[in-house]
This record gives C-alpha cells, sequence and structure tokens, in this order.
C-alpha cells in the first residue's frame, strides 16, 4: 500500500506497522508530527496504543523504558534539545539495557529553523554507546521503524533514529506493510541488571561495552550502508546527505566512490575499502562534523579527508543541494538576485492572542524600572523579544525564565521578573520556582496561560487547571498567586497586578490566563 | 518530465493546501513526488515556503537547487520576489498582485510591482477581488492554483480540479463547491 508521508509520519506508521504499544512524546518541532500521527490513527486508539504527550522529554524516556521492562516496544519522540533533558534517562537506559524494543527518535534542526542550536543527537548515540540510524528518505524512514525495533530487541539496548528537519517535514510516497504486526505479550523482565547499583552497574557496563562488537558488526552488514560507484574521489554521504549528493553527481554528469552511510557506529571497514579506492575523501553530513572528526581519527593527518572542517563544506547551517554541488567542484547556474527592497517578514503574535496584553502591560511597567530585567522562556511569547515589544533579556532552555530572575535576583538585580508559558512551566519550571519559593526569592514570575501547548500546535498541556493548585503547594504564598485575564481592556489591571507584586519583596506569580486564539477558533468550528 | 515549484505566501495564507491538492493530484496520477515544508514559529505571519517537487523519475533531493524552479505560485507580491534565486531562466511566476502588510518597512507598492515585471514571464492578479466575486473570500489560495494551473504542466487542469475534490471532501460538500469556483474562475 502506497502512501504519501511526511518523514516523521512514515516513522509514526512504520512503528505502528511494527507492533508499537506505546508513544511517549513532549512536542517539539520538527518531531511533533510522529506523536500526532500515531493520536489519530484510529486502529491505534482501537487497540490502546499509549499516545498522550508527556509532561516532557525526560518523563517520556523514563516512560517509554517502562514499557520496554515490562516486554513491549515503545516509542520516544523529541527535538534535539529535548534529548538534553532526556539524557540521564537515555544514558542510563544503554546500561540497563532494555527488553522490548525502544526506538528514540530524535529530530535535529540543522540551521535552527525553530531552535536555540545546532547539536547534532549522533554525538548522544556515540556518548551512551548505542546505535543510530539516519533515514536518507521517507521510504527509509519507514523501514527502519520495524528495523530499529529488531535491532533494539536484538541488541537489548534503545537504538536512536535521527531525522533532520528536511525529511521530518517532507512528503513522498512510502511503500507500506498495509498490516500490522501484533504487540508484544506482556514480558517483565526479571533480570537484576535494572538495578543500577555500582556493583552491578559495573558489571552492565562492561556488557554494554561486549555489545560494541556485535554493533559495529550488524553496521557492516546493514542493508541502509553501502559502497558504490568508482572514481579517485570518495565521498562517505550521511542520511539526507546522500540525496543531495546524488542530485548534485547527476546534474552534474560526474561520477564518485560513494559510501552510503544510514546506521552507526560508522562502518570500519567499509570507510578501509573505499580509503584504498580513492585518493581523498569528502564527507557531507547534515548537521555536526561527526562523522568527518571519526573519519580523520581513523585515516590519519595524513589522509586528505574534506568536509565542515576544512570550509570544502559551510562549518554551520543545513545542507543544501547548492552547497553539496559547491563542495563536489560543480559551477553554479547564474541566478536572478533577491531585489533589494525585499524585507524580511518575521513571525508574530496572532491578532487577539492573550501574550500581546501582558507585554503590552508589562512594557508599561517595565519602562519605569531600566534597570529591572525580564527573562524569557521557550514558546510563542518567546516573540515578546522582537519588535513591537522588545521585552525579553533572555531566552535559553525550557524552564529557564524563572531560575534565570531567581539568581540575578540574588545577585541584587530588581525588578527580575520571569514569562513563561503554561505547558513550559510544567515541563522544566516547577523545580525552579521550588527553588525560588524555599528562599522567598523577590521575584515575578508571569505564567502566560494560554492553555495549551501552542508554538507546536496546539498540543494539550500537561498541567491545564492546576497551575494555582501547583504555585500553591510548591510554595508560594496564596496571597501573591494572582489571576487575570487578558484582554485588550484589561492592560490597566495586568499593569496593576504587576506593579503590586513588583512592589512585594518575595515571591510572586501572576497567572494571565485566556485560550490560545488558534485552539479557540479550532474548538468553536468543531461545536 | 519534471516540474520543481516553489509555493510561498505569508503564514496563514493557505500555501499548504495548495501543495495538499498539487500533492493529491500528482500521487494519483502515478507521479514522483517531495514536498519540502515550513512547519512551526514561521507560520505565525511570518514568511512560509514549500519546495514541491514532481517528476516522471525518482526525485533526490527535498529541495530545490537555486536557478532550478519551473514556476513560482505566490500568494503575496514581495513573498514572490523573496524566491527569485531558485527560479530558472525561462521559469515564470504566478503571484497575487495585492500586499499583505504586517510588518512596519514594507516596499512601496508600485517599486514591487516594477521588480515583478522584470521576472521572465509573469502572471499577477488580484485573487482576493477573483475570491470576493466567487462568493468565497477564503478561498483565495484556490484562485491562485486555476491561475498557476497551465504552467503546472506535468498534470492537466482536470486531474487538479479531481485532486481538489478529493481533498476537501471531508470537509463538506459545500465546502468543496466553493473551493471549485474559485479554481474555475480562470476559465470563466
Amino acid at each position: 500500500m502506497r502512501k504519501l508521508l511526511l518523514g516523521d509520519e512514515a516513522v509514526a506508521l512504520g512503528a505502528l506497522d511494527a507492533g508499537l504499544s506505546g508513544v511517549y512524546a513532549y512536542p517539539g518541532t520538527p518531531s511533533t508530527e510522529v506523536t500526532e500521527f500515531i493520536q489519530a490513527d484510529a486502529q491505534a486508539r482501537e487497540e490502546g496504543v499509549h499516545s498522550r504527550w508527556c509532561t516532557n522529554e525526560k518523563t517520556a524516556m523514563e516512560a517509554a523504558l517502562g514499557m520496554s521492562y515490562a516486554g513491549k516496544r515503545a516509542l520516544v519522540c523529541m527535538k534535539h534539545v529535548g534529548m538534553n533533558v532526556c539524557a540521564d534517562a537515555f544514558v542510563n537506559s544503554a546500561v540497563t539495557g532494555v527488553k522490548g524494543g525502544v526506538l528514540v527518535l530524535a529530530a535535529d534542526d540543522p540551521s535552527m529553523h525553530s531552535s536555540q542550536n545546532e547539536q547534532d543527537s549522533r554525538f548522544y548515540a556515540g556518548f551512551a554507546m548505542v546505535p543510530l540510524l539516519e533515514p536518507s528518505s521517507q521510504q527509509e524512514a519507514y523501514d527502519m521503524a520495524a528495523y530499529g525495533f529488531e535491532l533494539s530487541e536484538r541488541l537489548g539496548l534503545p537504538v536512536v533514529l535521527r531525522m533532520v528537519t528536511r525529511l521530518a517535514h517532507s512528503r513522498a510516497s512510502v511503500q507500506t506493510a498495509g498490516k500490522r504486526r501484533t504487540a508484544n505479550p506482556l514480558g517483565p523482565s526479571s533480570d537484576r541488571g535494572w538495578v543500577l547499583l555500582p556493583a552491578i552497574a559495573r558489571r552492565q557496563y562492561l556488557k554494554l561495552i561486549d555489545k560494541q562488537r556485535a554493533m559495529q558488526d550488524s553496521s557492516i552488514e546493514s542493508p541502509y550502508n553501502a559502497l558504490s560507484g568508482e572514481g579517485e574521489l570518495g565521498i562517505i554521504a550521511c542520511g539526507i546527505a546522500y540525496n543531495y549528493v546524488q542530485e548534485a553527481l547527476a546534474a552534474g554528469g560526474r561520477k564518485a566512490h560513494m559510501l552510503k552511510v544510514s546506521q552507526y557506529p560508522l562502518p570500519e571497514n567499509l570507510i578501509a575499502s573505499l580509503r584504498a579506492a580513492c585518493s581523498e575523501i569528502l564527507v557531507v553530513e547534515d548537521g555536526q562534523p561527526v562523522v568527518e572528526t571519526g573519519v580523520k581519527a581513523l585515516l590519519g593527518a595524513d589522509y586528505p579527508v574534506h568536509g565542515r572542517l576544512d570550509g570544502r563544506l559551510p562549518r554551520t547551517g543545513e545542507l543544501t543541494p547548492d552547497n553539496v554541488a559547491a563542495a563536489l567542484g560543480l559551477d553554479a547556474p547564474g541566478v536572478i538576485p533577491v531585489p533589494p527592497l525585499v524585507t524580511g517578514r518575521p513571525p508574530q503574535f496572532c491578532q487577539g492572542c492573550g501574550h500581546r496584553d501582558v507585554y503590552a502591560a508589562l512594557g508599561r511597567v517595565m519602562a519605569d524600572f531600566p534597570e529591572g530585567r525580564v527573562f524569557g522562556d521557550i514558546g510563542c511569547y518567546t516573540l515578546g523579544a522582537l519588535p513591537p515589544y522588545r521585552a525579553l533579556a533572555s531566552c535559553v532552555d525550557m524552564g529557564a525564565s524563572i531560575t534565570m530572575a531567581k539568581g540575578a535576583a540574588d545577585a541584587g538585580l530588581f525588578p527580575a521578573v520571569a514569562v513563561i508559558g503554561d505547558s513550559t512551566f510544567t515541563h522544566s519550571g516547577m523545580t525552579g520556582l521550588l527553588d525560588a519559593a524555599n528562599e522567598n526569592a523577590p521575584i515575578t514570575v508571569v505564567i502566560s496561560d494560554n492553555l495549551t501547548t501552542a508554538m507546536t500546535g496546539g498540543q494539550d498541556s500537561a498541567g491545564t487547571s492546576k497551575y494555582e493548585g501547583i504555585c500553591v503547594a510548591l510554595g508560594v504564598d496564596p496571597a501573591h498567586v494572582r489571576t487575570v485575564v487578558p484582554l485588550p481592556a484589561n492592560i490597566p489591571e495586568i499593569e496593576r497586578l504587576l506593579r503590586e507584586e513588583i512592589a512585594y519583596k518575595g515571591l510572586s506569580v501572576i497567572i494571565p490566563r485566556r485560550e490560545c486564539i488558534q485552539t479557540a477558533r479550532r474548538h468553536a468550528k468543531k461545536k | 518530465m519534471k516540474k520543481d515549484i516553489i509555493l510561498c505566501g505569508v503564514g496563514g495564507q493557505g500555501i499548504l493546501s495548495i501543495a495538499t491538492v498539487i500533492g493529491e493530484a500528482a500521487t494519483a496520477a502515478g507521479l514522483y513526488l517531495k514536498q519540502a515544508e515550513v512547519h512551526g514559529m514561521s507560520q505565525r505571519g511570518g514568511d512560509v515556503q514549500s519546495h514541491l517537487r514532481l517528476s516522471s523519475e525518482p526525485i533526490y533531493s527535498d529541495l530545490i537547487p537555486l536557478g532550478g524552479a519551473d514556476l513560482i505560485v505566490s500568494m503575496e507580491p514581495m513573498e514572490a520576489l523573496r524566491y527569485l534565486p531558485w527560479l530558472g531562466a525561462e521559469g515564470t511566476v504566478v503571484t497575487a498582485s495585492k500586499p499583505l502588510v504586517n510588518i512596519p518597512d514594507y516596499p512601496e507598492e508600485a517599486a514591487l510591482h516594477a521588480e515583478l515585471s522584470k521576472v521572465p514571464h509573469l502572471v499577477c492578479e488580484d485573487i482576493d477581488a477573483m475570491a470576493a466575486k466567487a462568493g468565497n473570500p477564503r478561498g483565495a489560495n484556490m484562485a491562485l492554483l486555476g491561475l498557476a494551473a497551465p504552467y503546472i504542466g506535468i498534470l492537466d487542469r482536470n486531474a487538479l480540479r479531481e485532486a481538489m475534490k478529493r481533498v476537501f471532501t471531508p470537509k463538506g460538500e459545500a465546502v468543496v463547491a466553493m473551493n471549485l469556483k474559485c479554481y474555475d474562475l480562470e476559465q470563466s
């Protein structure tokens, strides 16, 4: 059965067809569509495949590990920076090993289309010493779900599936199985290796070291790693890079020896074969120079290896058919330049968005405190950093607004204000608020609650209807937990609350609450 | 035979719906297809584009090389200009004429149209007025697709029309009829 699927959807359907029992995820571009596809699948719902959103990537990874312990196949999905959040669970899952197959989908975002860095998840797989699959096409994305689960169960290790934005968000026709494998039966592990006390952890770690040989063998035999072509120039094309290389070679009428790499660890003997056949090697990989560094180490300083490190390809940003063609020495066609009058059109708040009213009030208040700062967080409301508001001093990682405001206040900065969204607050803001409450830190935290995870398209927010309760339970004085409806008519009221709570020499929380205008429209349509 | 198309506009204008219709038609016609979309934050009123590649042969890259597009289809005139580096020497631009001004430093409209007049082949129409005339102001994107249909070439007009029916049928017969009316304007 052929289907037109996004790369993300191809993984989702591949996992369902491979007998998935649960997907665990926190939304994050460009990974969100995987979980949404599974949530929308009628058969999966009927069969009780878990697909509800998790509070953050760490809870997701741990729940998946629990499902694996019980014998079943689980998929964890996140954007690349989510790997940082779940790193503790992820790295240790390699030491415990897994029972039911575990696929960890990390969607990297070279060029930072929707992200704050360009980190490459292949480092995480190498760091944790587990296999990684990197599809070059939507078809491989589909096929690798089943392949990855089998590999995971055979090696007893989690397997990382690395996507990049251009594959995650590109559609193509995919040949699917058209039928579903039966889910694994319940079969809890009774292996003591799950208890990572030092004495056991040392044994488990040796087991993990022992598995490296089998991982290497699997990479060498992998249907996804293959040598082809001819010529003096050797090319190592990783994941989606394979497409750009093929496009450029075909357009330029050129030939090259090529090693396609879509399964890691790097297949060392295939690299040795390429070296023997060629006089130089160009490494083409999307993201950071992971393979280039590894190949240089394998082949030694005397052998010429080109890529992002020597400037043959740009050091940052995603690959394109154009920069790959240039790296192959092919002539670029003449292009029509962009007329100088064309100006940037950055994203902006929707008309009628409640965040606008919060920033309008905050701007008026902070104008009176030129020494004060507003620490931002990650969500639609980060747009408050842009004109006309220019309200935010920082945006670093999920939850950092509260803790950075606290640290700045500890240093004597006044007033220190944090702006965080509802979903980001439950993702990673609650623990920081507990720190602030335990010291009654003199900061004002604005939890701008739009009842959803808006930036990624309006997914359920884990803490909806619980925010006042959470703040009070964490130790915020109930008299300083204030709510307000962010509407243009209420801007004076928001301003008054902000002034009162900034004047208060202790921890306060203001919760402007009104549904996201996008989800409100959708809900109105459904009715 | 192949056709590389850049679809562009401003987040919320309905670019992805155009892509979905062309994608459905291409799939039904048994063509190879790759369609790179923009999801995420830029959909909030920022510039958005989709690379749509249709071919009778397998396609490698999800992205169109610079200077390689046969056609730019744009919901907004300044956005059409933004992607000119992708347009081939004999390429065609099919664009809405009316600016969407949601930024303070939007260029002069006359200067914009002077730039547009320099492209090799240009179709520039007030699709909002067309859609309003058809009684469906929200169908401007389908009016644009109607204008672009003759230049897509690899798919005929009726194949796109049938695909549009299939795409919008889940939303009800009325939605199908309204969108078809906008799509057919070019021929009426």
